[in-house]
């Protein structure tokens, strides 16, 4: 076998100097009766060559990218990854080490992890960040754990256009622990959230609101942050798509007491919904509740700056049962992966990109309005994902849409039953001018 | 202070320090649909007004050097042996890396409808089967994104089906050798962690066990082999003593790689398991993931498996089936870590069933030679037929006043990375050894010679031990003043703190 080092007499040799007539002796502790007789029905081995056929000959079955324009995001999002990611992540000193114990062995990722801390501090508004969670939905669910904690409140306040799917997390993850879960429903005009439909009590832990939510509308986080904190409730806010920060006021300015979100959109590649990056930030004195590795600055004993990870008794390996979360292994590697992204784009490219995606979506969404039978369903502003209602059934939009190799949109109704004649579109800097106009010549011809 | 010169690539400094105004890395078209002013349709109140001021502004020949350099002060498995105990550090296939990269992999949005969507589906069913029956079990999830996500998903589970049964329970007993994600993982689902000791030969104390299994036991999590190498012989009884008390048997499989193709935690008796696919499915990890921690279970406890679960039709297309009323609900967005699982079938499919066995016995194999070349020169705690890893202890060096830290940092002047220290709790000075079948006898070779050196040094020049690493760029770093100032991310000397929050200097109180 090729990735086994030892030749048949070597492994012999070593069997021999252990006293072991056979490899079978290895295995004594483990009792014969549950010990394989035969070997396990598996494919037989398959040789380079033969594996590349058989996966490119499932990933032809998928519809990607590069074959079709895609106008989905719904947390996650097709942008450009500039070639200088997958260049340095694909070196092995990044992706083939371990968790960095040993820091004097690991300062490109500590240090790389500390630059990234950072950025998202800047991006978010935030005074600290950890080094990343699983993704945007786990990280929300962590937050809510968190606010338990600092406040000892047992309700939260959810927006239901916070993503579906992230407070199906939620739910999952509170529901043991006996938290109860009240939705606070959008405006049906705006899409938006009503800073007057935001009504926590004293017992309330915490607000959460997505921006852009799930519709691409933006919430006014000033206004809701600011119902949170009359109860001495904590605000939580969701992004999914991060790319907003290049436009849009950060929610650290805003009054959010942890940020948290999906960093997906800053270089890493959208492959069937993972690995992403969760991404965590809040204020510095909540930060010894803050779950998930922290890497800081510290200097060597000849007093020479250098990084490690930080603040370990909040965690399992070190507090057990009593740890702030029992996340170990998380997403180091996508965590460099956005800052070697952001590195590059700089803070133009970010505004550039984030503009680009603005404008398109704006584009689309105006030429869609004045289509007869569709309309914008909500009016809230938007950033590069908005609603469309259709006087046509849905469904067969969208099929008329796939036959010109365009996947037009995330139909609405399975998360929003209300929504039955909705569908979400999502335009980033990736789809064409020509793929707009064809989209808009199929809506035409219907 | 003055700072000896040093080459240029060994002092590269913060991507921030070396921003310059108006250098850019980056490309894009211009913009081809007509525009009007973002403030006609975004209130200008929720627009951004700091310019993104403190982002790096750096050329791409700064973004490829600056993290070129970084790259190089890391030690990986590609440069040689990463004996980390419990965390199966082997070699990471170059083919994986190319399948995961495949556009129609990699481009393929996770909200494609099913129809168009075959390729990946596909995937992730067929690499659920094949983990079924490495394991044995009936059916799993791949949705976990890591092994304690596993074992969080893994103790849902098995408080949905108690729950089912009518009788939810207070307490999950856990060894003392466990790792200390199995305690937190249990107390994030509401559970009581008992600890249950264990013997004088390391594995678990049946009286003990008999003992609290009760009628408030849910269930046992146990690490086998366990986290000292050795498997728990007395398996059978073990099962028994915790189904009798009405409890479910959670095995972390962290330690999977000593098994695989040998046998089979399904037979054994065993209702849960989770594997790290970037430990035993040799996925890279990243310097802390992404990993993949898909949970494995029993026909009972299938019904409670998260949403959406992979099916397929009778025309032999797949589904994904959100309609599973008893479900405990999602454990993350979308399926898993989806390019990670890729990486992991195309592992299995390369190895094939004896090469997946080889592997195994490969494993276990090199780490009884470490064990028996080195058990003259280290005491090994729990000492007995070890599998795929062994515990040493620094009890006969700390005569000398060296510590298993001291050791292990000495060892990277050699030019290995050190072993895992921090647990089994069990073991004081702990030195956790698992090589991997991917170490050939050459590099284990080399690894003796340099342990067995080490102790030579504790006992003829215990100072040089003690202050190692010394062929490291940066020295022993201090992590104590790290935690007790904390400094977690950088600021230009220009700007201060923000307004209204407190000093970098200052210690955060942990209440609001």
């Amino acid at each position: 076998m090729r990735y086994i080092p030892n030749s048949p007499e070597e492994r012999a040799e070593m069997l021999r100097a252990i006293g072991c007539t056979t490899i079978e002796d290895l295995f004594r502790p483990i009792p014969e009766k549950f010990r394989l007789r035969e070997p396990l029905r598996l494919p037989s081995a398959r040789s380079e060559a033969e594996l590349l056929a058989f996966f490119r000959e499932l990933a032809a079955r998928n519809a990607a990218a590069t074959e079709y324009a895609v106008f989905l995001g719904a947390g996650a999002y097709h942008h450009f990854i500039p070639s200088v990611v997958e260049a340095l992540i694909s070196r092995a000193e990044f992706f083939t080490v371990y968790t960095p114990y040993q820091p004097e062995i690991a300062q490109g990722t500590l240090q790389a992890l500390f630059e990234y801390q950072t950025l998202i501090c800047q991006l978010t508004g935030m005074e600290v960040a950890n080094a990343s969670l699983y993704d945007g939905s786990t990280a929300l669910a962590e937050a809510v754990l968190m606010a338990e904690r600092l406040t000892h409140r047992r309700e939260i306040l959810m927006a239901r256009s916070v993503h579906p799917e992230y407070r199906e997390v939620v739910r999952t993850y509170t529901r043991t622990l006996g938290l109860s879960v009240r939705l606070m429903d959008y405006d049906p005009e705006t899409g938006g959230l009503q800073a007057r439909a935001v009504t926590p009590s004293a017992e309330t832990a915490a607000v959460i609101v997505q921006s852009p939510n799930f519709f691409g509308v933006i919430e006014d986080l000033e206004a809701i942050a600011a119902r949170a904190h009359e109860v001495g409730a904590l605000c939580i806010v969701v992004i999914t798509e991060p790319i907003s920060l290049g436009l849009l006021r950060p929610p650290g300015e805003l009054g959010a007491d942890i940020v948290v979100g999906e960093g997906q959109s800053f270089g890493i590649p959208i492959s069937f919904g993972g690995p992403y990056l969760g991404v965590f930030a809040t204020r510095e004195r909540f930060v010894r509740q803050m779950p998930g590795r922290i890497v800081g600055q510290t200097f060597d004993s000849r007093g020479r700056r250098g990084f490690v990870m930080t603040l370990a008794t909040r965690e399992q390996y070190i507090r057990r049962e009593k740890a702030t979360s029992n996340i170990c292994t998380s997403q180091e590697l996508c965590a460099i992966m956005a800052t070697i992204y952001l590195s590059t784009m700089g803070p133009r490219g970010l505004r550039d990109v984030a503009e680009q995606n603005a404008q398109k979506a704006a584009y689309l969404a105006r030429e869609i309005a004045r289509q007869s039978g569709f309309r914008l369903r909500f009016c809230g502003s938007h950033f590069n994902e908005f609603v469309v209602h259709s006087e046509h059934p849905v469904a067969l939009v969208l099929e008329k849409l796939r036959e010109r190799k365009i996947l037009g949109g995330l139909p609405l109704e399975r998360y929003y039953p209300e929504l039955r004649e909705c569908f979400l579109v999502c335009v980033t800097e990736v789809i064409p001018r020509s793929a707009i106009e064809t989209y808009l010549r199929v809506l035409d011809e219907l | 202070m003055t700072v000896t010169p040093c080459h240029v690539t060994r002092e590269e400094g913060l991507i921030f320090e070396r921003s310059r105004p108006g250098r850019t890395a980056y490309s894009l078209p211009p913009l081809d649909v007509p525009t009007v002013p973002v403030e006609t349709w975004i209130e200008s109140r929720f627009l951004r007004a700091d310019q993104l001021a403190g982002l790096p502004e750096v050329s791409e020949v700064d973004v490829i050097r600056h993290f070129t350099r970084l790259s190089r002060w890391n030690y990986a498995v590609d440069l040689g042996m990463y004996p980390l105990g419990s965390c199966t550090m082997k070699y990471n296939p170059k083919l994986n890396e190319r399948v995961a990269r495949l556009e129609g992999f990699a481009q393929h949005h996770p909200l494609t409808p099913e129809e168009l969507s075959q390729g990946s589906l596909e995937v992730l069913k067929t690499l659920e089967d094949l983990l079924c029956e490495i394991t044995g079990m009936a059916a799993g999830c791949l949705q976990p994104a890591a092994g304690a996500h596993g074992e969080l998903t893994g103790l849902l589970l098995i408080r949905a089906c108690l729950e089912a049964r009518g009788d939810a329970r207070q307490k999950v007993l856990i060894p003392d050798s466990a790792h200390g994600t199995n305690p937190a993982s249990a107390a994030i689902c509401g559970y009581r962690v008992q600890t249950i000791p264990s013997t004088e030969r390391g594995l678990i104390d049946l009286e003990a066990l008999r003992r609290a299994a009760d009628s408030e036991v849910a269930a046992l999590m146990l690490t086998n082999p366990n986290t000292l190498g050795l498997f728990e012989e007395e398996i059978e009884e073990i099962v028994r003593i915790v189904h009798e008390a009405g409890g479910l048997v959670y095995m972390d499989g962290a330690n999977m790689n000593a098994l695989v193709g040998i046998a089979r935690p399904g037979d054994m008796g065993v209702d849960v398991i989770h594997l790290n696919v970037h430990k035993t499915f040799s996925t890279p990890h990243g310097g802390g993931g992404p990993g993949a921690g898909p949970v494995l279970v029993t026909s009972e406890l299938e019904p409670f498996l998260p949403v959406p679960r992979i099916v397929r039709r009778p025309d032999g297309t797949l589904a994904l089936d959100y309609d599973r009323p008893r479900s405990i609900g999602r454990m993350r967005a979308f399926y898993g870590n989806f390019g990670v699982l890729v990486r992991g079938l195309s592992y299995i499919l390369t190895m094939g069933p004896e090469g997946l066995r080889e592997v195994a016995e490969t494993a276990v194999l090199n780490a009884n030679y470490l064990a028996h070349q080195l058990k003259d020169t280290y005491e090994i705690a729990y000492p007995g037929p070890v599998m795929h890893e062994v515990v040493f202890s620094d009890k006969r060096q700390r005569a000398y006043g060296v510590r298993n830290v001291d050791i292990a940092k000495r060892l990277i002047d050699y030019g290995f990375h050190p072993p895992t220290m921090s647990f089994p709790l069990i073991v004081s000075g702990a030195l956790m050894i698992e090589p991997t079948e991917t170490e050939g006898r050459e590099e284990l070779d080399l690894f003796i010679a340099a342990m067995k050196a080490i102790d030579r040094e504790c006992r003829e020049n215990p100072e040089l031990v003690r202050t190692a690493p010394h062929q490291t760029r940066l020295g022993r770093l201090d992590e104590v003043s790290a935690a007790r100032r904390p400094v977690l991310r950088w600021r230009s000397e220009a700007s201060s703190a923000p307004s209204g929050s407190p000093s970098e200097e200052r210690v955060a109180s942990p209440e609001p």
